[in-house]
């Protein structure tokens, strides 16, 4: 192995000198510097494809990079393996767990580490966790099964993990996308306790606000380049905005500028129990025709159920669903569609688009249904709206599979906003910026605000508060399937909407 | 009727299940691993042409076995190149290895059809233990693969619940992600149990046909006897101690239409009688397929999916 020593006072815990990462037809890292000092916390900033995650994942070892060279303690280490960044303790935490849900939390911890005794003996493994655990502050029970923790314990469990196996540098991949404001609070808590005892930490996120907080040091990329580095207070988040999208972006509030005329949908005292289970308790609200009614709130308390029910995906088991003042609970989408509904699905390829038809064809999908297909008026129609939202796509005969992210959700949009025309007045969003880019998330924005400019009665159900409070001319919180606050737009209070989030209001 | 049908009966079963559990075992480290291998009977099948041919062929009743689980080691390996290197879909190649089995040892068994085995695995003599009134021939009359099946299944639910590799291998089939990202290889994990799987499914075949069989005849030598184990798995929830309960039941269904022929008991037809442990497999898997009872059970969860290491 080729080693060699650079010169200079500093000596950085891991850098990345000049590091090159080509996927087919993509430059994800294009001559990327990056270091990291003994201790510190350090946020690679970006947008989605503006390759932190790629740069990461060449920092613990899981890509090789194409050029450029990974520096340990100043000293070039080729990486072969997560397993041998993990050997010269740089550890991963990804956004998605990579945890056995069947496992206890001691079993997922020790998983896959190679001096484990060919015997294993629950009890010791279960103490040593519970060693690593408290030594860090990180409350867990070893023997609780993983199945059935939050999405903050889940992330605790990783980072155990992480430490149980000798990591000095942590690599943590959006950490706060499923997590309520307290347990980001608790994580934030968590790197603290572990920078104090000497390790880094490397946090990567597209979520401006709160990498200020928790950082020493910022750098930005974008388009697979660092276009910036900065230290803790040298920039405001406007600043880090425009070095991440390159030009001046404009997320300010949103806010609807009529005033709010007939009730177009209506929830009355809805309930569903499924499986013993209740998921949506009494849930009560309307929606004016002119407004954006949001719904915030941690992922899985109730949000996709509560869509489903207003889409007539699912039967409400009490209550009353009122479209255009015409009662739907347990109509079906058929109907539900009838009555005026337009809905956007969270998972929008698959539930929203069937992503192997074309543009036109999706169009199509939704209009009257004749026996046979009038794809000349359909591609007209779509052609104005790939002119008019800047769709970027070859024609409008490509398979929607095709289409980036932020693409597929305009087509989506375009489609349950405008193609439904005024019949459709009720319409309901769910997490409709997830995993797209500021540049998108600012459009798609914009199409709302345009939907509710048009007098179209809008449901927003977000897991991004921001989203949510961006937009939304009423805020509810969803808890455990109940509304747990509610408050006008224009009075929100953050904190208080992040203690209702985690149920402590 | 009396007793002695009966305790022969019971004795029947066990010795019966001992195919069963082999299958069953195989089968279940095989999906504990992330992949179904449907193609039990084809392997059974192909195992007991071999035992029979190689037996013979050398008279030598080890060598005859070790041939079987050889065959069987082959067939899974050709399982695992299709639906691990080649992510083949699991089903359609579990399937081709049933009807490649069914064909192939017709073809090779057919200069032999309706002649006796060549060889006989015999019963182990345990002196004052099979002279215990009841009990004795029920439980001590077998030979000595049996006993070695009930041991075998100990050390296979302690290998999935004690050791590390254990620990892996129930990861490999839930989490294939997780084991990627620490380090160890999915598909090496895969490879490696799904041929363990097949050796002892050759196994089942080999000893069925020496054991229990009398003479080698394609049509009825095993019988359906894979798709029973493959229902077992589910039966006994992916644990190897559970299926030794299930086997011996199942034996036991697979048992009684004969006893009641011997007997000359005609409440129903034999043709119907002998479709009883299919029946019962058939109720077993509609009862077990609700979806609270998936969920107690607990499937792998990944089971018959492909693992691919997700580089955009």
């Amino acid at each position: 192995m080729g080693s060699h020593r650079l010169g200079g006072a500093t000596l950085f815990a891991l850098s990345a000198r000049q590091v090159t990462k080509r996927f087919p037809g993509v430059l994800a890292n294009d001559r990327v510097d990056f270091d990291l000092l003994p201790g510190e916390v350090h946020t690679l900033l970006g947008e989605n494809g503006a390759g932190k995650s790629t740069l990461a994942s060449v920092l613990c070892g899981l890509y090789k990079p194409d050029e450029g060279a990974v520096l340990r303690n100043g000293t070039q280490v080729r990486l072969t393996s997560p397993r041998h960044g993990l050997q010269n303790g740089i550890a991963m935490v990804h956004q998605h767990f990579r945890l056995v849900d069947r496992f206890t939390v001691a079993e997922n911890v020790v998983l896959g580490h190679r001096n484990l005794p060919f015997r294993l003996r629950a009890n010791d493994l279960e103490d040593q966790v519970a060693q690593v655990a408290e030594r860090f502050g990180l409350p867990l029970d070893p023997r609780a099964t993983v199945g059935e923790l939050s999405a903050g314990q889940r992330q605790r469990v990783e980072i155990v993990k992480a430490l149980y196996q000798g990591a000095e540098i942590l690599l943590l991949d959006e950490p706060t996308a499923l997590l309520a404001p307290p347990e980001v609070e608790k994580l934030f808590e968590t790197v603290r306790a572990m920078t104090q005892a000497g390790k880094s930490v490397v946090f990567v996120s597209h979520k401006l606000g709160e990498v200020v907080d928790i950082s020493d040091r910022v750098t930005v990329m974008r388009d697979g380049r660092v276009t910036g580095s900065v230290a803790r207070g040298e920039a405001d988040t406007r600043k880090l905005a425009e070095l991440m999208v390159g030009r001046d972006i404009d997320l300010s509030p949103r806010r609807s500028r009529a005033a709010a005329q007939e009730t177009l949908l209506q929830l009355d005292k809805v309930g569903l129990t499924k499986d013993g289970i209740e998921r949506i308790a009494n849930v009560s609200l309307s929606v004016r025709a002119g407004e954006i009614v949001g719904i915030a709130g941690v992922s899985g308390n109730g949000q996709r159920e509560l869509a489903e029910i207003v889409a007539g995906l699912q039967a409400p088991t009490s209550g009353e669903i009122l479209i255009n003042s015409v009662r739907v609970n347990g109509m079906g989408t058929r109907h539900v569609r009838k009555a005026g509904l337009a809905y956007v699905p969270e998972d929008r390829l698959g539930t929203g688009l069937a992503p192997s038809l074309s543009i036109v064809d999706n169009l199509v999908l939704t209009r009257d249904r004749g026996f046979l297909v009038d794809r000349k008026s359909a591609l007209a129609e779509a052609e104005a709206f790939i002119k008019q939202l800047e769709i970027k796509t070859p024609h409008a005969h490509t398979a929607t599979r095709k289409l980036s992210g932020g693409n597929s959700q305009k087509v989506l949009l375009a489609r349950e906003i405008f193609a439904a025309g005024d019949h459709s007045r009720v319409l309901v969003v769910c997490s409709p910026t997830r995993g797209l880019d500021v540049g998108a998330v600012e459009a798609v924005h914009k199409l709302l605000d345009e939907a509710r400019s048009a007098g179209k009665a809008v449901l927003l159900i977000s897991e991004d508060l921001d989203e949510v409070l961006t937009l939304a001319d009423k805020v509810l919180v969803l808890y455990r399937g109940s509304v747990v606050h509610e408050v006008a737009g224009t009075e929100v209070d953050v904190e208080a909407v992040g203690l209702a989030m985690a149920g402590l209001s | 009727m009396n007793s002695n049908v009966w305790i022969l009966t019971f004795a029947d079963a066990i010795s019966i299940a001992t195919t069963l559990i082999l299958a069953t075992i195989g089968a279940i480290l095989t999906e504990r691993s992330g992949v179904i291998n449907l193609g039990v009977e084809g392997i059974l099948l192909m195992g007991a042409v071999t035992a029979f041919l190689v037996g013979d062929g050398t008279h030598n009743l080890w060598f005859a076995l070790f041939m079987s689980i050889l065959v069987g080691v082959a067939m899974a390996t050709v399982h695992a190149i299709l639906t691990i290197t080649l992510r083949a879909n699991q089903i359609v190649a579990g399937l081709a290895l049933v009807i490649f089995g069914t064909g192939l040892s017709q073809y090779i068994g057919k200069p032999v059809e309706g002649k006796s085995r060549p060889v006989t695995i015999e019963p182990m003599h345990l002196g004052k233990l099979s002279e215990i009134p009841v009990i004795g021939p029920i439980l001590f009359g077998h030979d000595i693969f049996t006993y070695l099946t009930w041991a075998g299944a100990l050390v296979c639910s302690l290998y999935l619940n004690r050791t590390r590799p254990g620990l892996v291998l129930r990861a490999t089939g839930d989490a294939p992600a997780t084991v990627d990202a620490q380090g160890v290889s999915v598909a090496m994990v895969r490879f490696v149990h799904t041929i363990l799987g097949g050796a002892l499914m050759g196994l089942a075949g080999g000893w069925f046909m020496l054991a229990r069989g009398t003479a080698w005849s394609q049509a009825a030598t095993t019988n359906g006897i894979g798709w029973i184990a493959l229902s077992l798995v589910v039966f006994a929830a992916w644990r190897p101690l559970r299926a030794i309960a299930g086997a011996v039941l199942f034996g036991f269904t697979l048992q009684v239409p004969y006893t009641l022929q011997g007997q000359q008991i005609n409440i129903l037809p034999p043709e119907i009688v002998q479709m009883l442990p299919f029946v019962a497999t058939l109720f077993v898997l509609v009862a077990l397929s609700t979806p609270r009872a998936r969920k107690l059970l607990g499937a792998p969860k990944m089971l018959g999916q492909p693992f691919v290491r997700d580089e955009r």
